[in-house]
């Protein structure tokens, strides 16, 4: 009988060896012939007296089991609403179950584990009755549903704590962080480490020794480490502070945090069957919610299919990056040079002074050594990664580059000249980029030979740390340019979304309104801290103010004043640009300066410029926080919309992404277009009407929408 | 309806409630019949004519668990034919036992009724019955649960009260409290508590610090700031998002005395009061339960009071004497703020940031101080209250005969 998805070998001791190797996919993930294979595998080794034991392993060496497939999940969803709960309930317990029948089957089964084990691969191998798991450090195991909205759902939060306690196992479950094979032994959550090529026999002599087909927690005497319960005061005190603890981080936007406290709290009261019966309940209300599948189509599917280059051009040949010439060795230049080598390409950084060069290259050096102090990086690859910068003042250096980046002063003649220089030594037709974050590209384009060649590749900061990169494509780029664009931000391991250039492209352009709004608001006597925490406790990464701080408020000053002169008459004045222009008066520049919107003292947290308020009085009237989280995350949501409606971004997917990992748009959501099918597009219009009276047209509504509501479309299907 | 008067009040002295405090090694349930049966010795009362003993005890686990005024009645010899009955509202409970007996009296069901409390902090552990509200993820999710000190604090940042604010209100506490002492203000109440072989061992509050000056006061650190810091605060600005920042302002030395105590009401029908001799003191006039929110959970005071009042036909300047409970200095001093009253009307004898707040039994306590300082200065109305934990408060309202 040939498998699709568990292969399963008898040996001559009686040992049923069941090997994960699922077809169709590059990693091992659990789909339906996984489930109904280890069903029958599981069956068989329970009814043939023959069989002593089975041991479970991978065929593959990059995964022993990366967890269910989420497509399968969202494909079940899209079906839901012609499910009952009670048919999704049963549909999410059936790989319970068939866990918990791996543990009760009667016959010792051993998990013998030779690579990355998350989500339903920890979940099977927290169900086996021994673990083996191969001493090497890169093997991560860990239970990161919660990271797409979801708890874990296949006993995650009823066999982790009982393994390794309630107070240990909460943070594995609810931040989803892996631990390593050492840590996994640590935490009790594998018996034995051993040799790769060993780990199967280490199983086998486990069942040959006499291994017990049962498990701790159905035993009668057993007892949680660490406690149980809710008389255990150790208990008390772990479910009074983790809600909170919980919160403070995710500001109560993300349910699945409650409902694995709760599956954790309630489960551990009750045996093992019943407890999970209580996970499941919790895991379909995550199912029923709208948070889990709008955060598990943007942060888990389309994430990877952008991250696999779903732009690109099909036509194009594989352009990968050896030697990239990067123009500019400031913070935005120094960043790309440090994740560039880091993938092991090499880097020319070029400045006007070899000072500048220097001090750029440095910025690479102090991350290393950062990173050597927390071994995060071992001495070699430290050293490879310092020798592949060479930090220069001289053009000539340029020559072989395969990719110019250009990251000098916002300013078109400064952009040009160094574009003509580069020019001058680069190979012919070199595809050049910029890093330009308000210029538009089909200008700058004019200033290099080849406009089909240049394209935009604009980074966010800190450089390092932001994982997505806007590639902006102007009127003359090319498929050539595109590709090779791509290509390269999948070399750095950065996520890419494509758009068309415009002003402010897509990205900066969106997220503007964000503090505009805000500013919007303190001019009419908003109380700042209102404004500010609506954004925070709505899951924007940071607050309207203390970005615009970080932003600089001469720079959204000199925007402003841009945008103004460019626009011409149709320039929408907001009060916003008041606010700015008066704080930039007033010399309050934001973080650089250390004042801005926030007063930043110097051993105390900043907070908020008391002066504001005699600037802009209270109002007597408040808003509801309700009302100040819908203008903010609105009037996002709507420039969105603008920008789809102006082909600046051309599909919802990249808007979604582009939000959430390019200014930090609520993950929550899933992005601001899931948002607004979340919220009806219908409803959606109305309420943005109704804004729109009450505060002028920022707020008013597309026809593109009117159009959706009329036709009842949404944007996804 | 039926009036229902007070007759009598007796409270055990508060010790403090540690393992070092005077009543630390007598049973909760010794503490509350020697209380019960002093008032029975001191009234001369038919034991058959009493309905009921209704008792507030907050964490009614182990030696308090099981309804303990019931058997606290048989320790006190009130013989089998009294029935008992244990009420919860966390700290408003012995002013909810006082009312709920006059409730029995004024609805006709009942005659002569005992209401009181007891709270042996000591020897039952604050917060050892635990409850879904302390640590049910979906409760304390769907409340915005946090520790009592985070709400005071709360109600500090928001209403405006400063640390000096609080710390110059407990001085007060202290001051009043040591004044009315010496003054003899509490001789009527106080049974002095003796051990099984008749040592006297507590006769008076021993939590009180007298000497106390904002000076010292502003020494201490306050008790909250890192619990907040852990996430209590994100919990409870959430609910509150015009809070830029959090005002920690409590420490033990303005917020209530963890103490053990036992008080007692003796309530009863004007005819009951006849047949037994006995002297009516003051009549219950109406009570009023209110729920807030859950999360600052001790804002409830202004909100009961004015309840109270407008089920009585009554306005504040109607009332004489305040006495609100000082779980914290912020409670009061917020009460205060929204009764439009100054503080030198509230508390005159001290409260419970000097003397201590034995849970259950605080409420019933309060409720004899007012009458004892209605007939000491000749006033008419009382208004008793309580912050309440949850989101609750409770208010009763007397007026002397």
């Amino acid at each position: 009988m040939t498998h699709k998805a568990v292969k399963f070998e008898l040996d001559n001791d009686g040992i049923a060896l069941m090997t994960i190797d699922v077809d169709g996919q590059s990693m091992n993930i659990i789909n339906k012939d996984f489930m109904s294979e280890l069903d029958a595998h599981i069956k068989t080794i329970a009814g043939d007296e023959n069989i002593k034991g089975g041991v479970i392993t991978s065929g593959r060496d990059n995964a022993f089991l990366a967890g269910a497939d989420l497509n399968m999940i969202l494909g079940d969803l899209a079906m839901r609403d012609d499910a009952t709960p009670e048919e999704i309930f049963e549909g999410s317990f059936s790989l319970n179950k068939l866990f918990r029948e791996v543990e009760t089957c009667g016959k010792p089964i051993a998990v013998a584990i030779n690579g990355l084990t998350l989500g339903g691969g920890l979940e099977l191998s927290m169900a086996c009755h021994y673990r083996v798991v191969a001493d090497n450090d890169k093997i991560k195991l860990g239970l990161p549903e919660v990271q797409v909205g979801l708890i874990p759902g296949a006993g995650g939060t009823q066999r982790l704590p009982r393994l390794m306690g309630i107070q240990l196992a909460l943070p594995y479950l609810l931040q989803g962080k892996n631990m390593n094979p050492k840590q996994a032994l640590s935490n009790n959550v594998v018996h034995e480490i051993a040799p790769a090529d060993e780990i199967v026999d280490k199983a086998k002599a486990w069942i040959l020794g006499g291994g017990k087909a049962e498990q701790p927690w159905d035993q009668k005497r057993f007892k949680i480490p660490g406690g149980q319960g809710v008389y255990d005061p150790n208990i008390v005190q772990t479910f009074m502070g983790a809600p909170a603890m919980t919160q403070k981080q995710t500001k109560n936007n993300y349910p699945a945090t409650v409902a694995i406290l709760s599956a954790v709290f309630e489960g551990h009261q009750l045996p093992m069957d019943q407890a999970i019966d209580v996970e499941s309940r919790y895991f379909t209300q995550q199912l029923l919610g709208t948070i889990a599948p709008n955060m598990i189509r943007t942060l888990f599917v389309n994430k990877n299919k952008a991250d696999k280059l779903v732009r690109r051009p099909k036509d194009q040949p594989e352009a990968k990056t050896k030697k990239l010439g990067m123009l500019g060795a400031g913070l935005m230049g120094a960043g790309i040079a440090y994740v560039s080598a880091r993938a092991g390409i090499e880097v020319v950084l070029l400045d006007r002074e070899m000072e500048y060069a220097e001090k750029g290259k440095d910025y690479s050096k102090t991350l290393v050594e950062k990173g050597l102090k927390r071994k995060k990086i071992t001495q070699e690859k430290a050293d490879k990664l310092l020798s592949l910068i060479k930090p220069t003042t001289d053009y000539a250096d340029l020559e072989g580059c395969d990719l110019i980046i250009e990251a000098v002063l916002e300013d078109p003649k400064v952009k040009a000249d160094v574009t003509k220089k580069a020019e001058a030594v680069i190979p012919d037709g070199c595809i050049y980029g910029s890093n330009t974050s308000t210029l538009p590209i089909t200008m700058l384009a004019k200033s290099y030979g080849h406009e089909d060649k240049f394209i935009g590749i604009h980074f966010f900061s800190p450089v390092d740390k932001m994982p997505l990169v806007e590639i902006i494509v102007g009127e003359n780029t090319g498929d050539e340019a595109l590709a090779k664009a791509l290509d390269y931000v999948r070399q750095i391991r950065k996520t890419p979304i494509v758009v068309n250039d415009s002003r402010g492209f897509y990205t900066s352009r969106c997220f503007m309104t964000y503090p505009l709004e805000a500013s919007n608001m303190l001019a009419e006597g908003i109380a700042p801290a209102l404004i500010e925490n609506s954004g925070v406790y709505a899951g924007m990464a940071v607050g309207p103010f203390a970005v615009n701080d970080e932003v600089g408020i001469d720079l959204s000053h000199h925007i402003g004043e841009a945008t103004k002169a460019a626009l011409g008459d149709k320039f929408q004045k907001e009060a916003s640009h008041d606010v700015i222009g008066k704080l930039y008066e007033l010399g309050r520049n934001g973080k650089k300066n250390k004042k801005g919107f926030y007063e930043y003292p110097e051993d105390e947290k900043k907070f908020l410029w008391p002066g504001l308020q005699d600037h802009y009085p209270l109002a007597d009237e408040q808003p509801t926080q309700e009302e100040v989280t819908k203008r903010l995350l609105y009037r996002q949501a709507l420039e969105v919309v603008r920008c789809m409606d102006e082909n600046v971004v051309t599909a919802a997917e990249d808007a979604d992404i582009g939000a959430i990992f390019g200014w930090g748009f609520a993950p929550w959501t899933g992005g601001p277009i899931s948002m607004i099918d979340t919220i009806g597009i219908s409803t959606f219009v109305e309420e943005c009407d109704a804004l729109a009276e009450k505060y002028g047209p920022a707020f008013k509504v597309p026809e593109s929408l009117r159009k959706m509501r009329s036709n009842g479309s949404s944007f996804y299907p | 309806m039926t009036d229902a008067f007070i007759y009598d009040h007796v409270r055990s002295p508060r010790g403090r409630g540690k393992k070092d405090g005077s009543l630390h090694t007598i049973t909760p349930i010794d503490l509350l019949s020697q209380v019960l049966v002093a008032v029975r010795e001191r009234n001369e009362f038919d034991i058959a004519d009493l309905d009921d003993v209704v008792t507030g005890c907050v964490t009614a686990v182990g030696e308090q668990g099981g309804n303990i005024g019931r058997f606290a009645a048989i320790m006190a010899d009130y013989t089998d034919e009294v029935p008992g009955l244990h009420v919860n509202r966390f700290c408003a409970s012995g002013l909810v036992a006082a009312n709920y007996a006059a409730a029995r009296i004024m609805a006709g069901q009942a005659d002569m009724m005992i209401g009181c409390g007891v709270e042996s902090m000591s020897r039952v552990q604050m917060g050892f019955d635990g409850g879904a509200w302390l640590f049910d993820p979906q409760v304390t999710n769907k409340i915005g649960s946090v520790l009592q000190g985070i709400s005071a604090d709360m109600i500090a940042t928001k209403y405006g009260f400063s640390r000096d604010d609080c710390d110059e209100y407990a001085v007060l506490s202290q001051q009043r409290a040591k004044a009315a002492w010496d003054a003899g203000h509490f001789k009527g109440a106080i049974l002095p508590i003796r051990d099984s072989i008749g040592r006297t061992m507590l006769d008076h509050d021993e939590h009180m610090r007298p000497g106390t000056s904002t000076e010292d006061l502003a020494a201490l650190k306050s008790s909250f700031n890192d619990m907040g810091e852990l996430g209590f605060n994100s919990v409870i600005m959430q609910k509150y998002p015009e809070i830029e920042r959090m005002n920690h302002v409590h420490h033990a030395g303005n917020s209530s005395g963890i103490v053990d105590g036992a008080s007692a009401v003796l309530l009863g029908t004007e005819e009951a009061g006849k047949k037994h001799d006995l002297k009516p003191r003051a009549r219950i006039v109406g009570f009023a339960d209110v729920g807030t929110d859950p999360s600052i959970m001790l804002t409830g005071p202004g909100k009961s009071a004015r309840k109270a009042l407008e089920r009585a036909g009554l306005t504040k300047d109607d009332i004489d004497v305040w006495e609100v409970n000082e779980a914290f200095a912020s409670v009061v001093l917020r009460f205060c703020q929204e009764m439009d009253l100054g503080t030198d009307k509230v508390n005159v004898n001290g409260g419970a940031i000097a003397m201590g707040h034995p849970l259950g039994a605080t409420g019933n306590m309060l409720l004899g101080t007012a009458v004892d300082e209605l007939e000491r200065t000749g006033g008419r109305y009382a208004l008793v209250t309580l912050c309440v934990a949850g989101g609750m408060a409770t208010a009763t309202i007397i007026e002397r005969v």
